[in-house]
């Protein structure tokens, strides 16, 4: 129980980092590709006797590497291109596990991971992916939060917006690769952004969003596993459950607030701005 | 003193496709240049090609010696429409401290000079009574605003800025009008693209565009009646 807690608090800390940034740009779809992404390359290692997580990275790089390569020689968008590399991974991976009747029983291992079976290794090796990944998010947030507002933002402060695509991509194939085990492909895209999305509705910085998402990533692992222990259920859904229920908990509470002072709001918005504008009516003050 | 932006034979496009070209101008230090246009006349592209955002189809351009975005922390590029989400969970004095990022680069820390000048530019376009405002929660102008200090924040000697006072009344479009005198004061090159001839009126150049180079110079070689007639199709400048 303390080695799934602990992996649960370690691929929280990872997913708030990256998911963040998953959310603020709009792109829970790649985040979702690459989770699904990477089914292939684990079953194919598998089958050969390979490391999973080898076998993830490529199934992430080949997944990435053809998104790029569609994007670039075609008209169509990126969206399509990481549709059609999604269901062509995701295929590749259901026919290999489909020749090979010994896999199956692992199916469900990769698809929905084992949280209360991970290992001293998998957990220091998700330790270490924490620090990796904080210390790129750390050198990279200017071109990161840039790219939040605008691509020709970044350029325009001397930066590269495709190296910066580059490496929030390979960042999210880092940490799917790296949460997979304990969560599993389908679910580790729920860490990413449930936890990430509740931070965006609730914080005023980047820095509290990316803490909120930790905190409620590490809620949602102990509530989850509490729950999923007591009720016999499946540890990993569990957690995610929790994850997307404590958002849409925290959504429907600022909605109440909301609705429940509309006047309030209204006549307040209205003064401030009066005034504010009243203020700042005179020439080289205000615009 | 050399020329702060030099444009010879320009045609300025996206990819192979040139949406204005023979553009032909320099614009020296403390100069003010204003585009004036319709919609897609070639402004915003002139503009951007001035940025670095996209690289000129033919012709030379050099912005401060150099070729466009070799210098960004010496060139601010304020767009039409920055694009804003409202779920972005930054306060008005981080979108304003962002405009630094180009001085600051990748590893550099943030200076004393640094709020500094961040400061200095809230004041100046009155965003520091909403500093700690959220994007979510600031009106329009507030966001636009907030967008220009950011500008600002930057200090640099060219500002490439589209369609500042779009949207304002006519208070808020003489603080911006003061803003550029300002900035200009110190020795920036600012090009300005409007659809407003009211703006021309400080101009040491004038380009009137109209999916080509209707006329450039002074505003009163360029601002005349057969020359407006070929931009606009009118004549009425109020």
């Amino acid at each position: 129980m303390w080695h799934a807690l602990l992996a649960g608090v370690l691929v929280s800390a990872v997913c708030a980092l990256v998911g963040t940034f998953v959310v603020l740009r709009g792109m829970s779809f790649v985040g979702d590709a690459l989770a699904h992404g990477v089914l292939p390359g684990v079953a194919t290692a598998t089958l050969a006797g390979l490391s999973p997580i080898l076998g993830a990275f490529v199934g992430a790089g080949v997944m990435m590497g053809g998104v790029a390569l569609v994007s670039k020689r075609t008209r169509l968008s990126n969206d399509t291109a990481i549709g059609l590399m999604f269901v062509l991974m995701l295929s590749i991976g259901v026919m290999v596990i489909s020749k090979s009747d010994d896999f199956r029983g692992d199916l469900t291992q990769v698809l929905f991971g084992e949280i209360l079976a991970v290992s001293t290794a998998r957990i220091f090796w998700l330790a270490i992916t924490v620090l990796v990944v904080g210390a790129v998010v750390y050198v990279a947030r200017r071109p990161f939060l840039l790219s939040c507002m605008d691509a020709d933002l970044v350029r325009t402060s001397g930066f590269s917006p495709s190296k910066t695509q580059i490496v929030l991509h390979a960042l999210i194939g880092v940490t799917v690769v790296a949460s997979f085990n304990a969560v599993g492909t389908l679910l580790v895209f729920g860490m990413l952004v449930a936890p990430a999305a509740t931070g965006a509705l609730l914080a005023r910085r980047l820095q509290t969003m990316m803490l909120i998402a930790f905190i409620t990533g590490c809620v949602s692992t102990y509530a989850g596993l509490t729950i999923s222990y007591h009720a016999d259920l499946a540890a990993g859904a569990t957690v995610i459950v929790v994850a997307v229920a404590i958002f849409l908990v925290v959504m429907t509470i600022q909605e109440v607030i909301r609705l429940s002072r509309p006047r309030e709001i209204e006549v307040g918005h209205h003064l401030h701005t009066h005034d504010h504008d009243h203020n700042h009516a005179v020439p080289g003050r205000g615009l | 003193m050399s020329a702060s932006i030099v444009a010879k034979s320009l045609c300025a496009g996206y990819g192979n496709l040139g949406v204005i070209s023979h553009v032909d101008f320099d614009l020296q230090p403390g100069g003010l240049m204003v585009l004036i246009g319709t919609n897609g006349s070639g402004k915003s592209t002139l503009l951007k090609t001035l940025a670095g955002i996209i690289s000129p189809v033919d012709g030379e351009v050099l912005v401060l010696g150099e070729l466009p975005g070799s210098s960004p922390e010496n060139v601010a590029y304020l767009p039409q429409h920055p694009k804003t989400s409202g779920v972005l969970p930054l306060r008005a004095k981080d979108i304003v401290a962002m405009g630094r990022f180009a001085r600051q680069g990748l590893l550099g820390r943030s200076t004393a000079i640094d709020s500094e000048a961040v400061d200095k530019a809230m004041k100046r376009t009155g965003v520091d009574a909403i500093t700690n405002r959220s994007l979510a929660e600031m009106s329009g102008g507030q966001q636009q605003r907030t967008h220009l200090a950011q500008v600002l924040a930057r200090e640099a000697d060219v500002l490439l800025i589209d369609e500042p006072t779009a949207g304002l009344d006519a208070n808020g479009r003489e603080a911006v009008k003061q803003i550029l005198r300002e900035e200009r004061s110190r020795g920036c090159a600012v090009v300005l693209a409007t659809h407003d001839l009211e703006d021309a009126e400080d101009a040491d150049l004038v380009m009137l565009l109209a999916h080509r180079v209707v006329a450039v110079g002074t505003p009163s070689q360029v601002l005349t009646d057969a020359n407006l007639r070929a931009c606009f199709g009118f004549t009425d400048r109020h």
